[in-house]
């Protein structure tokens, strides 16, 4: 249960990415980093997971860590730019209106005014057994608590269930893989390039972590192509509240709209899977279709195929093929 | 008439420090040599402590002490206990250490090795009610604030003999009442409902935890608390402590919400004293956001049943009701009796039988909040009236005027009388103000996905109390100190009803001063401020003790130029002879008098029929100046009712089950109104609370452990800024009570019931007719239906999603 008091624990401010990265590599899996800390100082401050020694990221003031710049076939989005930074930025609002969306509905305007778009994409899943502190798989036990006959499991996946049921609670993640992004990991061997599809993981793949990051690697930045700028861009989010709320479920949707045909398309869901959905057979479906009802209604039905609903989660079903219909249609 | 203060704005004396940061919460404020404490919280619902070992955490630095379940007073029966052995919800406290610093007392708590033995536990009443079913406490299922712990259990017949998911009506009810001819009176009715229906239990939110700190001085305890009331907690805080109510010094001044569950002392306001006097330091408890919501209690939540008949033309022929209250696991409150009073006075059926029971279950204690089973009934009853309306051809807002209560209303078991009631009126210029007529026709309106629904909703909840003393002095500087012993929520109220002392000496506002929020200023016996009493208890006090004042005031007078008292009158601070222009004096000479003339007239003498709080309050102000003192003798016979309509359009997604709140109207039927604006707040943060009430707050618990889910605000999801309309309209009836001395009476709960229910009939409107017989309606269940698919629930399942 939450004790709801933060711990002692050794701080780290480094200023420089080289310190950061030998800290990481010094304190490894002991060394939590932290950004904006709205996801990690809930998990201090409930001591529902424990560390010894903090890492604190933002005050690194170089490497590209912070802020939007141009490249040659794209932007660079630095790890540590705030949600609300992202939001309000013009290149990003003309060419990535998906990411824009998608950061302007994350939790409240506070946090996103602290919370950074690499904590965003890197936040641990919200499944509220886990999160209580209680020995499930995630934390490293034997049960899932939230897969039981009479679970309370709402908020929980419809595919991808492998021992946990949990679900990504990002909403820029989504954005990120429709858009083709790619992240920029470094470490004290060097820096690799994951494409944000890739980056994401389910507990198929690593039942303790969300990511590809690995305890000594630090998320720099997040590379976004020019490929979909200035395609039609579709997102929406349906929660209980219209802030600091996370998604039933969410939708992100790229196209290439050319005479009423959609030429192509790049559409992922959150909050159905533990890793944003990318739902090729839908983007097959639709792809060199008439964007029409008959198209986008298709798209949808196909969408929940395979979908495994738990106790209290069949709702997302239909809500995941409206959503995707509405992208497809609306867009 | 026309009033001085009354029906006029001002700024209430604490706003400005509110505003600035500036004022002092329990958690705020720091003494010489004061530590922290944190309480071990029992990680199960239902268990006995076996062993507990304090070795490892008294060892450690900074370690000052440990209180434990055999260092404070032992409960009785199902009364809540400050630390218990025998903890019967998660999070109940169990010990607490203290230390010089909060995170080393956190850090000592988690050194305590405690071991339990687990116990049945219950979350749903229903199962508690089978026969051999777990009871939630030893020695019974069944109890309440006014009902002793008990056992009481359903045969499995009366499980068997219902359909499912409908609830049994023919097993043991713990209260009844009927009257009229029930079966001739369905008997009447052209259509007849039985629902089965559930309303969530949840929390109260309160922004300010229930934080509190404690020393002892002088053979005084000092206790800085957070609580809604002044004096009314003194007596219960003075019994958690073991001490007398003299000795007890209570500083409440600010209160960062309660809701209801701040109205009266609560236990663990009592830890830090306790703690405080084994270690001779003052403590500090400052309680989490997270304990917060195990202990800080919840609404009731109900299982019940109704069979409801209306007549051709609309009117209410019969209604026959049966409650199964979720209590938690401590005495909890009456919710579900008053679930039986507001269905009688809202509805003033011509037959009726009420039947209920308070089940005990291992969820966070139960406690009142805003309108406590009134609001939840609302929601669950006002459906009936909209389904009879489409049934029978009658406008929505027609068939509630044609039931609503008037000055002749009856109601409740003991069929009593109302002070007055203008439930008609308060429909007719709520739907004026919202324009009903003109909003009705686009119900079901689409544009693309969304539709528009259009909903209207009634709630009521008691007004008033009588009995408790009113206070006032007039000081040789001529300001009136109105000695106020309600408290401070945060409505506004204690200020409002100041006003009517003021209003009845004929006071420039500026001229007075409120004396509240620490027993050292004199205060005296007053009602605690919960139950939408303050506008009519208060009222009366302050009116009986400014009717004293005037009293004196006029007898000084004569006593200096003459004559008799009846020969003088007041204005404007001023007491002067009627015939005579030249035989004046001020108040502020008036005040210098009667501290010569000493007695009744300074508060050397009191009444005899006074509390003995009001008493000692009177005695530490004697010789200061003129004293206005009596306890609230006026005429009662009849219980003054507050009474709510609100009317709702809102535009849903069919896609999405998301929907926004186009424009509300709340309009009250309060009497005379005292303050216009703060009036208006509370009607807009009532219906803020109802937003969440009708659609997004509940309590879930996993059944097969017990544990909680919605433990933080981002969990139980009271409703947003972005969740509720940027404006809202209000209207109010302003017709004056004859039981109150200027009129006023209550009106803070129902507010929060009209919007709900008014809220749950725009979606059912928004849905073409499709009524959940449940609250919340959360966006899965909307979700659901839409799809034509079943709800995940089963539909008497409680505390769950």
């Amino acid at each position: 249960m939450s004790k709801d008091m933060m711990p002692m624990f050794e701080l780290y401010q480094p200023t420089d990415i080289g310190n950061a990265l030998d800290l990481a590599d010094k304190f490894g899996a002991d060394g939590w980093k932290v950004a904006g800390g709205q996801d990690s100082l809930d998990w201090i401050k409930d001591r529902a997971k424990r560390t010894k020694v903090v890492i604190d990221l933002t005050r690194i003031a170089d490497a590209g860590l912070r802020g939007i710049r141009e490249t040659t076939d794209g932007i660079e989005i630095g790890a540590l730019t705030t949600l609300t930074e992202i939001e309000e930025n013009e290149l990003i609002k003309e060419r990535f209106g998906l990411l824009a969306s998608a950061a302007a509905k994350v939790a409240s305007p506070q946090i996103r005014n602290v919370g950074t778009i690499g904590g965003n994409v890197c936040q641990d899943t919200r499944c509220w057994y886990y999160r209580s502190g209680i020995d499930c798989y995630r934390a490293g036990g034997t049960t899932c608590y939230a897969d039981t006959p009479e679970a309370m499991n709402r908020e929980h996946c419809l595919f991808g269930a492998d021992r946990c049921v949990a679900v990504t609670p990002s909403d820029t993640g989504p954005a990120l893989v429709a858009l083709d992004a790619s992240m920029v990991i470094r470490n004290a061997d060097g820096e690799r390039v994951v494409a944000a599809e890739d980056f994401f993981i389910g507990p198929d793949v690593d039942i303790e972590r969300m990511t590809v990051l690995q305890p000594g690697d630090i998320l720099t930045a997040i590379r976004i192509p020019n490929t979909w700028a200035g395609a039609s861009f579709y997102f929406e989010k349906v929660a209980d509240r219209n802030t600091w709320d996370f998604a039933l479920v969410n939708i992100a949707a790229a196209l290439r709209i050319n005479n009423g045909r959609i030429e192509d398309i790049r559409i992922a869901a959150g909050g159905v899977e533990c890793i944003p959905r990318r739902m090729t057979v839908v983007e097959d479906i639709v792809r060199g279709s008439a964007q029409d009802d008959e198209t986008a209604t298709l798209a949808g039905s196909s969408a929940s195929r395979g979908a495994t609903p738990l106790n209290y989660n069949h709702f997302k079903i239909p809500l995941l093929e409206n959503l995707v219909t509405r992208a497809i249609r609306d867009a | 008439m026309a009033y001085k203060l009354l029906g006029k704005n001002f700024t209430p004396p604490d706003v400005r420090a509110k505003v600035t940061g500036k004022a002092k919460y329990a958690e705020d404020f720091r003494v010489e040599g004061m530590v922290f404490c944190k309480l071990l919280l029992s990680p199960m619902p239902h268990a006995r402590v076996t062993s507990i070992d304090t070795t490892d955490a008294l060892a450690m630095d900074g370690v000052l002490g440990v209180l434990t379940a055999e260092d404070v007073p032992a409960g009785q029966g199902a009364g809540e206990v400050i630390l218990t052995n025998n903890p019967h919800y998660i999070g109940e406290p169990i010990l607490a250490i203290a230390a010089v610093d909060e995170t080393t007392a956190a850090d000592a708590i988690e050194r305590v090795h405690v071991e339990y033995e687990p116990l049945p536990f219950v979350i749903d009443p229903l199962d508690s009610l089978y026969p051999g079913g777990p009871d939630a406490r030893e020695g019974g299922n069944v109890a309440n604030a006014r009902v002793a712990l008990q056992s009481i259990k359903w045969s499995a017949r009366d499980f068997a003999s219902v359909e499912e998911g409908q609830l049994p009506m023919t097993g043991e009810p713990q209260t009844e009442w009927e009257y009229g001819d029930l079966d001739l009176a369905f008997a009447d009715a052209a259509v007849v409902y039985d629902e089965t229906f559930v309303t969530a239990s949840n929390s109260h939110h309160s922004m300010e935890p229930r934080s509190a700190m404690s020393y002892w001085e002088n053979g005084k305890c000092f206790v800085y608390g957070s609580s809604q009331s002044q004096s009314f907690v003194v007596p219960g805080l003075a019994g958690l402590i073991g001490i007398e109510v003299k000795d007890l010094v209570y500083i409440a001044e600010f209160c960062g919400g309660g809701f209801g569950s701040k109205g009266a002392a609560y236990a663990v306001m009592a830890v830090p004293a306790h703690l405080s006097k084994k270690i001779g330091r003052p403590v500090m408890m400052r309680i989490t956001r997270a304990e917060e919501y195990y202990m800080g209690s919840n609404r009731a939540g109900f299982q019940g049943r109704a069979k409801i008949g209306f007549a051709e033309d609309g009117r209410i022929t019969a209604i026959d009701m049966y409650v199964v209250q979720s209590n938690g696991p401590n005495t909890g409150f009456w919710d579900y009796t008053e679930a039986g009073a507001a269905v009688s006075i809202c509805y003033q059926p011509e037959a009726m039988r009420y039947r209920g029971i308070p089940v005990l279950t291992n969820t966070p204690p139960g406690g009142p909040q805003r309108g406590p089973g009134e609001n939840q009934i609302a929601c669950a009853f006002e459906p009936f009236l909209d389904k009879a309306a489409k049934e029978l051809g009658i406008d929505r807002l027609q068939i509630r005027k044609i039931n609503a209560p008037d000055n002749d209303a009856i109601f409740n078991g003991e069929q009593s009388p109302v002070t007055s009631a203008y439930q008609k009126e308060a429909l007719e210029i709520g739907a004026e103000k919202f324009g009903w007529e003109e909003k009705i026709r686009l119900s079901g309106q689409r544009n693309g996905s969304k539709v528009i629904g259009i909903g209207i909703g009634q709630a009521y909840h008691s007004a008033g109390a009588a009995g408790f003393d009113g206070l006032v002095r007039i000081t040789p500087d001529g300001i009136l100190h109105i000695h106020s012993g309600i408290g401070n929520l945060g409505t506004y109220s204690y200020a409002g009803t100041s006003r009517i002392a003021a209003e009845a000496l004929s006071y420039d506002w500026e001229n007075c001063v409120i004396e509240r929020g620490d027993t050292r200023k004199h205060l005296p016996w007053n009602f605690g401020q919960f139950g939408s009493n303050t506008s009519f208890t208060m009222a009366r006090c302050y009116h009986a003790a400014a009717m004293d004042a005037k009293q004196k005031l006029l007898e000084i007078a004569a006593a200096e130029f003459g004559g008799e008292a009846s020969d003088y009158d007041i204005a404007d601070e001023v007491v002067f002879a009627t015939q005579d222009s030249s035989k004046k004096m001020t108040y502020a000479e008036a005040a210098q008098k009667a501290i010569e003339m000493g007695g009744k007239y300074d508060g050397h003498e009191t009444p005899e029929d006074i509390n003995p709080m009001t008493a000692a309050a009177v005695s530490g102000i004697a010789g200061s100046g003129l004293v206005g003192v009596a306890k609230d003798n006026y005429d009662i016979d009849a219980v003054p009712p507050a009474l709510a309509a609100g009317f709702m359009m809102i535009e849903l997604d069919t896609e999405t089950g998301m929907f926004e709140i186009l424009d509300y109207t709340g309009s009250i039927d309060c009497g005379t109104v005292i303050h216009p604006q703060s009036l208006a707040t509370q009607i807009k943060g009532g219906a803020v609370m109802g937003i969440g009430l009708a659609t997004k707050e509940r309590i879930v618990y996993d059944p097969q452990n017990g544990v909680a889910a919605n433990v933080g605000f981002y969990q139980a999801k009271p409703p947003s800024y972005l969740d509720v309309p940027a404006t809202m309209e209000w209207a109010a009836v302003n017709i004056a009570d004859p039981q109150s001395p200027l009129g006023t009476r209550g009106m803070g709960e129902p507010v929060m019931g009209s919007a709900a229910s008014a809220l749950v009939s725009a979606i059912s409107d928004a849905l073409g007719g499709h009524y959940f017989n449940r609250t919340p309606i959360v966006t899965d269940m909307i979700v659901n239906a839409l799809a034509g698919q079943e709800q995940s629930h089963k539909p008497l399942q409680v505390a769950t999603y």
